[in-house]
């Protein structure tokens, strides 16, 4: 009983959704981001890319449309025009009110799609309702592998996940090993709960597979007081890489220790992490230069999508600059937009078509992926990310070579 | 090989001086009122802000903000123990633990408050880089914090064994209802105890804030090593945290370089169980 009439209830949503469109001129596109909470900064600042793409599809900008062909202004041509609307929401950090506000954007905003939700464990919760419902949803930063393993038909993911930056490290060094560095001995330094855990496994396996040896493996307890042990133990076997999976406080300690011991391997990578914190960067930049780490966001050359959506939103925040998370929300966002523009419809079935047939280049997009083509399981197959270096206290990006900004300078230099 | 192992063990005895160093005012404060102070770790913390203030605002180093930290920290002890230690003491033990753990709570979010969750760090050529002796290099700031370490700890001893105000202290910590009737006013020898354990944790954050990042949750890992090196030295006895600081520092390190970092922890705790299953008041303590 409870069933049909929700089916119904759910139906009667369908319908509601789908009539209204031909004679409504405004999409909305919810949007669900910790506005309160521990994480608060990062969502204020997806926030603001969100509005920023609102503004780019209604109002154009003329630089921007001779390579994005959203950004002509005058809404969704698709849509004869109709302008775009964003309701944001606040999940407050908290996975209960994730799945609470998907409710509601859904049942009383009616949105035609949903970005969502930053953390995992929100996007997991939030997921289900739009699945129950019959929404799509596009989430732009959540790794947590099982997300796309749950069989839903509604989430689709754009980001990049740990086996995608394995990859990445793995060819990196591949070419350098090609171009002469010695690459026989990798250290691997992680923390030991699940991010550490989980991501140097997940980069042991991918180097075990294409030919890379791992020859040493250092889990350590995170935030001690002391980390010289380790920096010891690299230093007595003497490995040609060292990557490096910590949290800030691990970070800082290491930069310093490696300085104090005098020692430094020839190649150092820090999985993002602590060693790509603003805090790290500024304190630490100066004896750390050449550290090798990724991210997906890197302004790019001038002219292309990235350095002019980077500027114009420097001029919304009063001077930051689009970063890892902000760049990859943005890019969930646009994916959404582009697919309700190709539908040219907000019927919730035709949009998930749309979205399934999302193709993408490159050049198109504001994150440094390859592109944006979704699976079965609804995963970005094109999902990559950059390899950057640390030059003057700021990460450049250094590979691939058709997205680098700088040349890759190596070995470490450090201080 | 012997050359690092010599590095490994300088290494832990220059941690395990500090880990003395920030235990010396929980001891006195346990010894001394039987009191277990749960924020302690947090005054360690706000020493270390003290630090990045002075650094800041009037770009001085720790001879400018060792001092200052010490005396921040002593006048926060004694506000403590006036408005908030002295009256809990009434209670029950239960009371005592739920009071100083609410004054860490609210002390780390006040902090949080007040600096940001972000990581502070003070630049690293304060004391002057590492230098090699023998072989062996020296970290510049953890050479200073070792030596006032071990400064703080012979001071803090004298006064409690050997100077009036000490006798009259412990003679406090026996009996208050008899100190009394000698004529020496319990309260304001409680108080001097809380200066004192104060000034010193005081000292103990300004000196680790040189080498070990800033943040409002840097006290909670530091407590924690703090309690095992108190019960581990015996309750109250400053020269006994010295030797337990040492002993933690120098088996921990040789852990984590010949077993492996996340094995420390679990040869420092079955230590430290088995120490206080043969001598349950610690290394140093009276039974």
């Amino acid at each position: 009983m409870i069933k049909t009439t929700l089916l119904a209830g759910a139906a009667l949503l369908a319908l509601a959704g789908a009539t209204p469109v031909l004679a409504q001129q405004v999409v909305k596109i919810g949007a669900v981001y910790p506005l309160s909470g521990n994480s608060a900064s990062t969502g204020n600042y997806a926030k603001m890319a969100f509005e920023m793409g609102v503004d780019l599809i209604n109002n154009g900008n003329a630089d921007l449309a001779k390579v994005f062909p959203l950004a002509k202004g005058g809404g969704l041509p698709g849509l004869k025009g109709a302008k775009l609307q964003l309701v944001i929401a606040d999940n407050q950090g908290t996975p209960q009110a994730g799945a609470n506000q998907t409710l509601r954007l859904i049942t009383e905003e009616k949105v035609a799609g949903l970005v969502c939700c930053y953390q995992s464990a929100i996007t997991v919760t939030a997921s289900a309702v739009a699945e129950k419902y019959g929404v799509p949803m596009i989430n732009g930063e959540s790794v947590a592998a099982n997300l796309t393993e749950r069989g839903f038909k509604w989430f689709f993911r754009t980001t990049p996940v740990a086996a995608d930056f394995a990859t990445a490290y793995l060819t990196f060094l591949k070419e350098q090993k090609a171009a002469g560095l010695k690459t026989d001995s990798i250290a691997i330094v992680h923390e030991n709960t699940e991010y550490g855990n989980s991501v140097s496994s997940v980069i042991a396996d991918a180097f075990a597979k294409g030919g890379l040896n791992v020859t040493m493996k250092i889990p350590y307890a995170a935030n001690g007081p002391d980390v010289q042990p380790q920096v010891l133990q690299l230093k007595e076997k003497n490995p040609d890489v060292v990557i490096f999976i910590s949290y800030t406080q691990d970070a800082i300690l290491y930069a310093k220790t490696m300085k104090e011991l005098n020692w430094k391997p020839p190649i150092l990578i820090a999985d993002d992490g602590g060693f790509n914190d603003p805090a790290f960067t500024k304190q630490m930049g100066p004896v750390t230069e050449g550290l090798i780490s990724r991210s997906v966001f890197a302004q790019g050359k001038p002219g292309s999508v990235a350095a002019i959506m980077d500027e114009i939103y420097k001029k919304k925040t009063g001077g930051d600059g689009l970063d890892d998370v902000s760049a990859r929300a943005l890019q969930a966002f646009f994916v959404l937009a582009d697919a309700i523009n190709r539908a040219g419809s907000t019927e919730p079935a035709k949009v998930q078509a749309a979205i399934k047939a999302t193709n993408i280049k490159a050049e198109e997009c504001v994150a440094g992926y390859d592109g944006v083509k979704f699976d079965d399981k609804g995963q970005n197959t094109l999902a990559s990310t950059l390899v950057t270096q640390l030059k003057n206290s700021n990460y450049v990006a250094v590979w691939p070579k058709s997205r680098a900004t700088d040349p890759l300078v190596l070995p470490y230099k450090g201080w | 090989m012997s050359m690092t192992l010599v590095q490994v063990v300088i290494g832990g005895l220059l941690l395990g001086a500090v880990y003395a160093l920030f235990s010396s005012g929980l001891t006195l404060i346990w010894g001394m009122m039987n009191v277990v102070n749960f924020a302690h770790g947090d005054f360690v913390m706000l020493g270390m802000y003290t630090a990045v203030v002075i650094w800041t605002s009037l770009g001085g180093g720790p001879w400018a903000s060792v001092p200052a930290a010490a005396i921040v920290i002593a006048t926060l002890g004694v506000i403590s123990y006036f408005f908030l230690v002295r009256h809990i003491m009434k209670g029950p033990m239960l009371a005592q633990i739920l009071g100083t753990f609410g004054l860490a709570l609210f002390l780390r979010y006040g902090a949080l408050w007040a600096f940001g969750a972000n990581f502070k760090s003070l630049p690293d050529n304060l004391v002057g880089h590492s230098f090699v002796l023998g072989g062996i290099r020296f970290e510049g700031s953890r050479v200073l914090a070792a030596v006032v370490g071990l400064g703080v700890t012979f001071a803090l001893h004298l006064i409690l064994t050997r100077t009036q105000i000490g006798s009259r202290m412990l003679a406090v910590s026996e009996n208050a209802t008899a100190a009394q009737l000698m004529g020496i006013r319990p309260q304001r020898m409680q108080a001097l105890a809380w200066a004192m354990a104060g000034a010193a944790t005081g000292i103990a954050g300004a000196l680790i804030a040189l080498f070990l990042p800033i943040s409002p949750t840097a006290g909670e890992t530091l407590a924690i090593v703090a309690f095992v090196t108190v019960s581990l030295g015996g309750f109250g006895s400053v020269t006994g945290a010295l030797v337990a600081g040492l002993l933690i520092g120098v088996v921990e390190s040789l852990t984590a370089y010949l077993v492996g970092p996340i094995y420390k922890e679990v040869i420092v705790y079955t230590l430290f169980v088995l120490v206080l299953w043969f001598r349950p008041q610690g290394l140093m303590g009276k039974a």
